[in-house]
């Protein structure tokens, strides 16, 4: 008797542990998420241990990301630009400083060098200097450029994504977020209607034979792996693609959307025919007992009352869309520029993430905006989620 | 022309294997109503439904033999199953109005007829909600869901639903089973006054109402229509055995 | 009679519509049929006895794939050791013990959620906590985790979904015998439910074998001469080793052939596992009925 109900506690605690794990592991995962990706927004786009200094008669003291990434890059070349004297730019880094002094000034070990950069910036009023934190003297009596975190402003209005750039990295997400956007939203506008119209011809039409071969079809096209998708896309799509239209590249966003959209099909395919079917036989019965044709009792009557599922069918299908890595990073061309037609390459959300990953070093900035990517991903699924969840509960009452 | 509004002539009607109805002979005079009564399985709903053929939805379904409307059979492949619904109104066990207004609900069958006449879809409206008894109650809130209407009052929306196309026949399939006993006296008053107009054939599991409503009653058994008379007849003084065991309760 | 005349307009808007969608949905299993057709076609000749058993040669360029086989097999007999236990014991757990609350709604809704989150996040995440934070460093361990994490949510909902099948007259049933709430589910609902998370266990396999998006930073590699002797050691992957053959092979000419050879033991695997899934079910039907 004791034993039973020890082994009844024992089984009922390894329930119970499960679920905690469970528990603790979602949570932990949200907030490890948002931690990572939120830090992004404390540091600013200067490589962490590196500053920027200005000679200290120089009336600018302050500059953003943008303008240091355009000075360097040489499409700023006079202080004018940025609201300083009509000066040239003179850039002043480990290169220009190794050339204009010599190894015995900067000493055998180096020592020296701050002295060297001490005395080049005093003297110089035009310049602007990228060192290493250690290079700068502890008296220095140039103006230290204080960098300011990168803002929300920047991150989600920035057009451009140069997450390596040196010395000022650009984390503007726009042009993913829209090539995101771009791409789902034709893949869905193919996958929709053909998807519904499959649907119906499955749910409405369709002899029982032709349904049961049907059925398991889609399922097999829901378990191919995306990156057969993506080979597929790659082997076939891009080049018809790229002879079509006669293109320099054939990985396009329309590729990546055609791909897309077949990958989206089973899901709007299943859902949209379970809310087909989920229409009362007695509403159909009363349509066509009233004379309307098979047609008309479908777009009449089953059609809205199906139409909260087909919605539900929509989401979760731009859901699937949205997220979509593998095929997606093969056949678009990963190009972060914004998008202007759809046969140009884009860059999504998920591609760039898994593209960049492997190359961004373990908490650093450009890893800290790879996990701000994860978070807007990980947003977006969530609102798609939770209209999917209004739209099922609503359906229950 | 014909001397009978609905018959059926050797009709058999199979579930896949299963013989659903046996050699069935029946006839239904126009502006007459019909009672169609029996133990649950007999077949007496699948017959009423072979009058529209509203057995077409079952697959699996086949069928011998003839069932006429207006003296032409249904079955013939000359036949628009489309048009013949909408000579032949139904009326379904459970109120089953479309989530639309209750006008939409009226207006429907003429919508899908094709008719844009404004005007002339209004007065079929209220019209049939008028025939339905209606009209009263619903007049204010045309526009309201039909859901929102009591059991039966959407009922009766079913049968002015079925009323606007113009049919001369209606069938009901046990209109009432699913009503309070106050609803189910108002629908049985309406399906007497229609009978002016329409011929109407009933199922129904309630002998009492059969024999309040009905002129004449048919009993059926095990898929074969055992006797159809005189409702007093079959309820006073029946041929069979069967008929008598049913009526009296002694199965059912 | 009237319902002898044709409606001309209504029956051919009818057949043209119902015509139409013939076409459509018929040209949708078409694609299938094309992409299963085409890398059948194409892969085909590439598989051999030596192609499934021997290691990979010449940079890709000739040999086999066994690693990237028993890779794959690793990651998924991982993740599933992982998920299935702790999936389905959760599902158990939140459906039959936690009450009616707040706190189930909140762990509904974030099961849900996860389940639907992409699984690139989840190799985000594998990454950084596992590669990273915790130093197993990219592994079948750090990969198996992170695949585990994916299909855990997905468990957890077929767990669930087929409990709720089980009528609660069942349950109060057994109550009524006097049975407790750990006996009731062992010996009544399970019996009645389990081939529902069977088949959903089968299905996450079909899903952990295919999925490279997780393990492009945990766990897989472009290339290793050895098959792996712990749970530490890097794995090739079938999923990824066709993505790396695809986009940055040495000689994309020469690894083409292996690519389509890669992509047929793939799909193979993943089709073989579904109809696994699919004959369970059957199977399981019929001994219910």
């Amino acid at each position: 008797m004791t034993l039973k109900k020890i082994i009844e506690r024992f089984s009922e605690g390894i329930l119970f542990t499960s679920s905690t794990v469970t528990t603790v592991a979602v949570l932990f995962i949200v907030i490890f998420l948002f931690k990572s990706g939120i830090s992004l927004f404390k540091t600013s786009s200067i490589e962490e241990g590196y500053s920027l200094a200005l000679n200290a008669r120089n009336p600018v003291k302050k500059l953003t990301s943008g303008q240091v990434k355009d000075i360097f890059n040489g499409d700023i070349t006079n202080w004018k630009e940025v609201g300083g004297k009509d000066q040239d730019i003179q850039l002043f880094t480990l290169d220009e400083l190794s050339a204009a002094y010599t190894e015995e000034q900067m000493g055998a070990k180096f020592e020296r060098l701050p002295s060297c950069v001490e005395d080049y910036v005093s003297k110089n009023e035009n310049v602007i200097t990228f060192f290493d934190n250690r290079y700068y003297p502890k008296h220095f009596s140039g103006h230290l450029l204080e960098m300011p975190p990168i803002s929300f402003k920047e991150f989600f209005l920035g057009r451009e994504w140069y997450p390596t750039a040196i010395p000022a990295a650009q984390f503007g997400v726009l042009p993913l977020i829209l090539g995101t956007l771009w791409v789902t939203l034709l893949a869905i506008l193919i996958a929709l209607p053909i998807g519904l119209i499959t649907a119906i011809y499955m749910a409405e039409v369709a002899s029982e034979r032709v349904r049961r071969i049907f059925k398991p079809v889609i399922e097999l096209l829901a378990g191919i792996p995306s990156v057969v998708y993506g080979f597929f896309g790659l082997v076939v799509l891009v080049p018809a693609i790229q002879q079509l239209f006669r293109l320099p590249v054939g990985e396009t966003a329309l590729a990546g959307s055609i791909i897309l959209a077949i990958m989206a099909l089973p899901t709007i395919i299943t859902v949209s025919e379970d809310a087909i079917r989920a229409t009362p036989v007695s509403m159909k019965e009363a349509s066509l007992a009233l004379g309307a044709s098979h047609w008309q009792s479908v777009q009449y009557v089953v059609l809205p009352y199906a139409k909260s599922g087909i919605m539900a069918a929509f989401i979760l299908g731009v859901g699937r869309a949205v997220g979509e890595t593998m095929a997606v990073l093969m056949v678009t061309g990963n190009a972060a520029v914004m998008p202007h037609s759809f046969l140009e390459p884009v860059r999504t959300i998920p591609a760039t993430i898994a593209a960049e990953l492997g190359e961004a070093p373990f908490g650093g900035m450009h890893f800290k905006a790879l996990f701000a990517l994860g978070i807007i991903l990980f947003i977006i699924t969530f609102i798609f989620n939770s209209l999917v969840e209004m739209i099922k509960s609503k359906n229950n009452q | 022309m014909p001397n009978f509004k609905v018959e059926a002539k050797n009709f058999n009607l199979y579930y896949s294997e299963f013989q659903a109805l046996k050699n069935i002979q029946f006839q239904a005079e126009e502006n007459t109503i019909t009672a169609f009564i029996g133990p649950s399985g007999c077949g007496k709903s699948t017959l009423l439904r072979s009058f529209n053929r509203m057995n077409d939805l079952i697959p699996g379904v086949r069928t011998e033999g003839e069932t006429l409307v207006n003296g032409v059979n249904v079955y013939d492949k000359s036949v628009n199953v489309d048009e013949l619904r909408k000579q032949v109104g139904m009326v379904f066990q459970k109120p089953n109005p479309f989530p639309k207004s209750i006008f939409e609900n009226v207006a429907y069958a003429l919508r899908v007829d094709g008719i844009r006449d404004k005007r002339y879809i209004e007065e079929k409206v209220v019209n049939s909600l008028q025939q339905a008894a209606l009209w009263d109650e619903v007049k204010d809130k045309l526009k309201k869901s039909a859901n929102a209407l009591s059991g039966g009052q959407q009922q009766r929306l079913c049968i002015a639903r079925a009323l606007a196309i113009a049919p001369s026949i209606l069938l009901m399939d046990e209109p009432a089973s699913a009503l309070d006993p106050i609803s189910t006296s108002k629908i049985e008053e309406l399906i007497y006054d229609l009978k002016r107009n329409y011929t109407i054939i009933i199922v129904t599991h309630n002998m009492q109402q059969a024999a309040r409503v009905s002129d004449r009653t048919a009993f059926f058994y095990l898929g074969e229509l055992v006797e159809c008379d005189e409702t007093k007849t079959i309820f006073t003084n029946p041929k069979s055995l069967r008929t008598q065991n049913y009526i009296t309760g002694k199965f059912g | 009679m009237k319902f002898l005349t044709k409606q001309r307009g209504k029956q051919l808007k009818q057949t043209l519509a119902f015509g139409t969608f013939r076409l459509v949905s018929f040209s949708v299993i078409g694609v299938l049929f094309l992409i299963l057709g085409f890398i059948v076609v194409r892969g085909l000749p590439a598989i051999s006895w030596d192609f499934l058993t021997k290691m990979p040669e010449n940079g890709m360029t000739e040999g086999g794939i066994l690693p990237a086989i028993v890779g794959t097999l690793c990651l998924v007999a991982g993740s599933m050791i992982f998920a299935f236990p702790v999936g389905v014991f959760s599902g158990i757990y939140i459906n039959e013990y936690l009450k009616e609350s707040w706190f189930k709604k909140l762990v509904r809704s974030m099961t849900n959620n996860l389940a639907g989150v992409p699984s690139i996040v989840f190799g985000l995440f594998g990454m950084a906590l596992f590669v990273d934070q915790l130093d197993f460093g990219d592994s079948i361990l750090a990969g198996s985790l992170t695949l585990g994490l994916m299909v855990l949510p997905v468990i957890i909902r077929t767990t669930e979904e087929a409990l709720k099948t089980v009528d609660d007259s069942m349950r109060l049933g057994s109550y009524a015998l006097g049975a407790t709430k750990l006996q009731t589910i062992r010996k009544v609902v399970l019996p009645i439910c389990y081939p529902n998370i069977v088949t959903g266990l089968i299905l996450s396999v079909s899903r952990v074998s295919g999925e490279t998006a997780p393990i492009l930073f945990t766990a897989a590699t472009y290339f290793i001469d050895r098959l792996p002797n712990s749970i530490f050691d890097q794995v090739m992957a079938l999923p990824y080793h066709l993505y790396v053959l695809t986009t940055s092979g040495t000689d994309m000419e020469k690894t083409r052939p292996i690519a389509y050879g890669t992509a047929l033991v793939l799909i193979a695997i993943v089709l073989f596992v579904n109809l696994l899934a699919n004959s369970a079910r059957r199977y399981f039907n019929n001994k219910l009925k």
